[in-house]
């Protein structure tokens, strides 16, 4: 429909919508975040939803010591090998739909830990991650912005054809394999799933 | 965690009560405890933090006496560390005698003859935890404790502090995770930082760490190397 049209219609006292954005809008304005943290990420999540910052004017100020009443998880901080099963299986116990923001230096890549032993290099090795925000730690401002591409990312979703979201999808895969502590390292060490890495003229890993 | 105290010894005398300088310690304990095996271990540097090396087997009778001790009361453990010394390769010059079959005076006879010859030897390594010492009663302190286990690899038992300074017990079981130095004695020795079946203890120097270079989009230095050795790896495969 014509926006304009939509918009004239709207100074009429004529609401015109969709299901689809009905039903986006709906699920968008009203995401709780999973509580959990991980490292110092997590103090500047803390501030993001305390008054200063005021995560609530976005719908998100729920936050749910519950893994089946959240809608998102916020990897704030630094996943280590012997943290990151947990992670994977708190994400496997949130209820569709459901949604990753990956925060910080270390949720993404393994930040200034990248290079040792003992941290995962990125948590999206294991879950598919919807954001994915840079900074150690970022500010709150860019978990905010962070939090507005996810509204956004949901706002685009198409709730029927090819691209339709995993939730809506009866064939989707649903749970994640969480990664066994081995003797040296986790087993596996990703999941190829979410984490097909393309290596020039290699293809896939193994 | 390697990192020790950087307070010197001259520092902590003008804060607090005169201590004992570390010769006079050692003696003290010898005095106390009959049999003991302590050394001083000097240490060279600015910090002039020299450390007393004890007997695995007078380290209880140590701990005790210089906690117990009224004048050094030392009732304050600040620091347990673990030190990984690999074994080391030393070659040394020996002179050497031996019989030569040598041509004298236009006949053939055997002389003896010293030539310098090069001979390597390993000097076995071994682990070591360092104690610090301080006492808050007598504000002193620090006074380091150093012991060594036999070898690296299989006589790996140290006694544990743990019973005469209670600090001492997730530091010990750090050590024994990430050094696998054994403490007897300890009331719940087991891994903390990594998980339990892992098998490694990544603080040593011939740690080998898992291979996972896999993707390596801004890969530098030492990473860039791992990652180009993994990917040639993969090739070759």
């Amino acid at each position: 429909m014509d926006q304009n049209l939509k918009i004239e219609l709207g100074k009429q006292g004529v609401f015109v919508t969709t299901i689809q954005e009905l039903y986006n809008w709906g699920r968008r304005s009203s995401v709780w975040p999973m509580q959990f943290g991980l490292a110092c990420c997590a103090i500047e999540m803390i501030a993001t939803t305390m008054a200063r910052y005021d995560m609530a004017r976005f719908g998100a100020e729920v936050f749910r010591p519950s893994p089946r009443q959240a809608d998102l998880m916020i990897v704030s901080g630094t996943v280590t090998k012997k943290m990151a099963p947990q992670v994977v299986r708190l994400y496997n116990q949130m209820a569709e739909p459901r949604y990753v923001i990956a925060m910080g230096a270390c949720a993404i890549s393994g930040g200034p830990f990248k290079q040792g032993y003992n941290v995962l290099k990125g948590i999206d090795r294991y879950i598919p991650v919807d954001v994915h925000i840079p900074g150690c730690p970022p500010r709150p401002e860019a978990l905010l912005q962070a939090f507005i591409t996810l509204q956004k990312k949901i706002d685009g979703q198409h709730l029927t054809g090819e691209d339709r979201p995993r939730f809506l999808d009866a064939g989707a895969q649903g749970e994640f394999p969480v990664p066994e502590q081995g003797e040296h390292d986790l087993e596996p060490t990703s999941n190829q799933g979410v984490w097909p890495v393309q290596i020039q003229g290699l293809g896939t890993r193994d | 965690m390697l990192s020790g105290s950087t307070t010197t010894n001259h520092e902590s005398l003008a804060r607090g009560a005169k201590l004992k300088s570390i010769e006079e310690i050692k003696s003290a304990i010898e005095a106390a405890v009959p049999g003991v095996g302590v050394e001083v271990v000097p240490n060279s540097s600015p910090s002039v933090q020299h450390s007393l090396r004890v007997a695995p087997r007078s380290a209880i009778a140590v701990a005790t006496f210089l906690r117990d001790d009224a004048e050094l009361a030392f009732d304050f453990l600040s620091n347990v560390t673990g030190v990984d010394w690999p074994d080391k390769e030393v070659s040394e010059k020996v002179k050497v005698t031996r019989l030569a079959r040598k041509i004298v005076d236009g006949v053939e006879q055997e002389v003896e003859e010293t030539v310098d010859e090069t001979r390597k030897r390993v000097e076995p390594g071994y682990l070591e935890t360092v104690y610090h010492l301080y006492s808050v009663a007598k504000k002193h302190g620090p006074v380091v404790l150093r012991m060594r286990t036999v070898n690296r690899t299989d006589q790996v038992e140290l006694p544990s502090l743990t019973p005469i300074w209670r600090s001492a017990e997730l530091q010990e079981r750090e050590i024994f995770d990430l050094y696998g130095i054994e403490f007897k004695g300890h009331p719940d020795l087991r891994r903390i930082l990594m998980w339990d079946g892992f098998k490694d203890h990544p603080m040593r120097k011939d740690y080998v760490e898992p291979d996972d270079y896999e993707y390596e989009p801004t890969a530098h230095d030492q990473v860039l190397a791992r990652a180009q050795a993994h990917r040639a790896a993969k090739t070759a495969r």
